[in-house]
């Protein structure tokens, strides 16, 4: 085993310990936390055996492995931030109803308040 | 029929009296929708005798007007009217944008400020609105000289699509292409403004640009949606 290897193998365990504790935290929803629990688990493999990389790049025909990790790991990425768009936008649009509800709700209670002074 | 005027209306406190004695003439309740303001707005608006709802933070003025479109439906209003709460709008025009809705000849009436008997805009108003224009031509078939003002006129039908689907940014020429897209009236008719009586446009120079692509790609992805209103009469 030379230093890289032990270097990023330590690094990915590291991640997935630390996915973990937010979990326990409850500081990481679940749903999300398999992701990342994923991803650690998938470099972990790679570092451990480089020829699952080295078999998979020479199959689509890329000469020199390590730019078909980049490759996967710069597409994951924009998938996963464009997940977490998409997401934003539900909440944004989930705050923004309820802040008019919330709006409109407090209105009707003044509204009944002010009846039962009357009446 | 019952007519709702919805004020819009975020640290206007210098304004709001104004506004609301302007409407004096108006026969119909008075909303003013105090889109979290940091100011008196909401107290001064309610010891005038208007209704208030008061957003419990800053929405921006698309989530301020729906909110008002929202009472409106929920407590069966005919027609609403939008009436900006910085006294850029004038009480005595109002008459001129509801006529086409009460006669059932329209469903959206947006008051304008360039067909003829309007006033003059910047000029950079003046190229944006003329590039909508164009959009608005493309996409909904429709001539709208003004798209940008918010000098505006429900009908029911109206109300119930914005308070369902309605856009917090610059919503004012977006929700156009809405509201042609579900075989909806829209008409312009020239109207009176002022100039504002204090505070600044929200639109900045700087902004601008990020306003004109943002409109631009909201009306684009807008035309490509199918009808939003389905076997509701």
């Amino acid at each position: 085993m030379d230093l890289t290897k032990i270097a990023s193998l330590g690094l990915s365990v590291g991640i997935f310990c630390f996915v973990v504790w937010l979990v326990r935290e409850r500081r990481l929803r679940e749903k999300y936390a398999l992701l990342w629990l994923c991803t650690s688990v998938f470099v972990i493999l790679l570092t451990v055996s480089r020829r699952i990389l080295e078999v998979a790049a020479l199959a689509i025909g890329i000469y020199y492995p390590p730019s078909l990790l980049f490759l996967v790991g710069v597409l994951f990425l924009l998938l996963v931030a464009i997940g977490h768009s998409v997401t934003l936008s539900r909440l944004s649009e989930s705050n923004h109803n309820l802040a008019q509800e919330v709006a409109l709700l407090r209105k009707q209670v003044d509204d009944l308040k002010e009846e039962n002074k009357k009446g | 029929m019952r007519i709702l005027a919805i004020i819009p209306a975020y640290n206007e406190a210098r304004n709001i009296t104004a506004v609301i004695e302007d409407l004096k003439s108006f026969r119909g309740d008075i909303l003013v929708v105090n889109d979290g303001s940091t100011d008196d707005t909401a107290a001064i608006a309610k010891s005038l005798g208007a209704e208030v709802v008061s957003h419990p933070f800053n929405l921006g003025i698309g989530g301020t007007v729906q909110t008002g479109l929202r009472y409106a439906y929920e407590h069966g209003y005919d027609m609403a009217i939008q009436f900006d709460g910085d006294g850029q709008h004038r009480g005595d025009q109002v008459f001129k944008i509801l006529e086409l809705v009460q006669k059932g000849e329209a469903d959206l009436v947006i008051g304008s400020r360039t067909l003829p008997g309007g006033y003059k805009m910047g000029i950079t108003r003046f190229i944006g609105s003329r590039i909508f224009h164009c959009l608005i031509r493309c996409l909904a078939g429709k001539a709208i000289h003004d798209p940008t003002s918010g000098f505006r006129c429900y009908g029911k039908t109206t109300i119930r699509l914005f308070s369902r689907f309605y856009t917090d940014d610059y919503p004012e020429v977006e929700s156009i292409i809405t509201a042609a897209r579900n075989g909806l009236r829209v008409v312009e008719v020239p109207v009176l403004m002022r100039g504002r009586l204090s505070g600044h446009s929200s639109i900045t120079r700087r902004k601008s640009a990020y306003y004109m692509l943002k409109v631009t790609l909201a009306m684009v992805v807008d035309a490509m949606r199918g009808r939003d209103l389905v076997g509701e009469s």
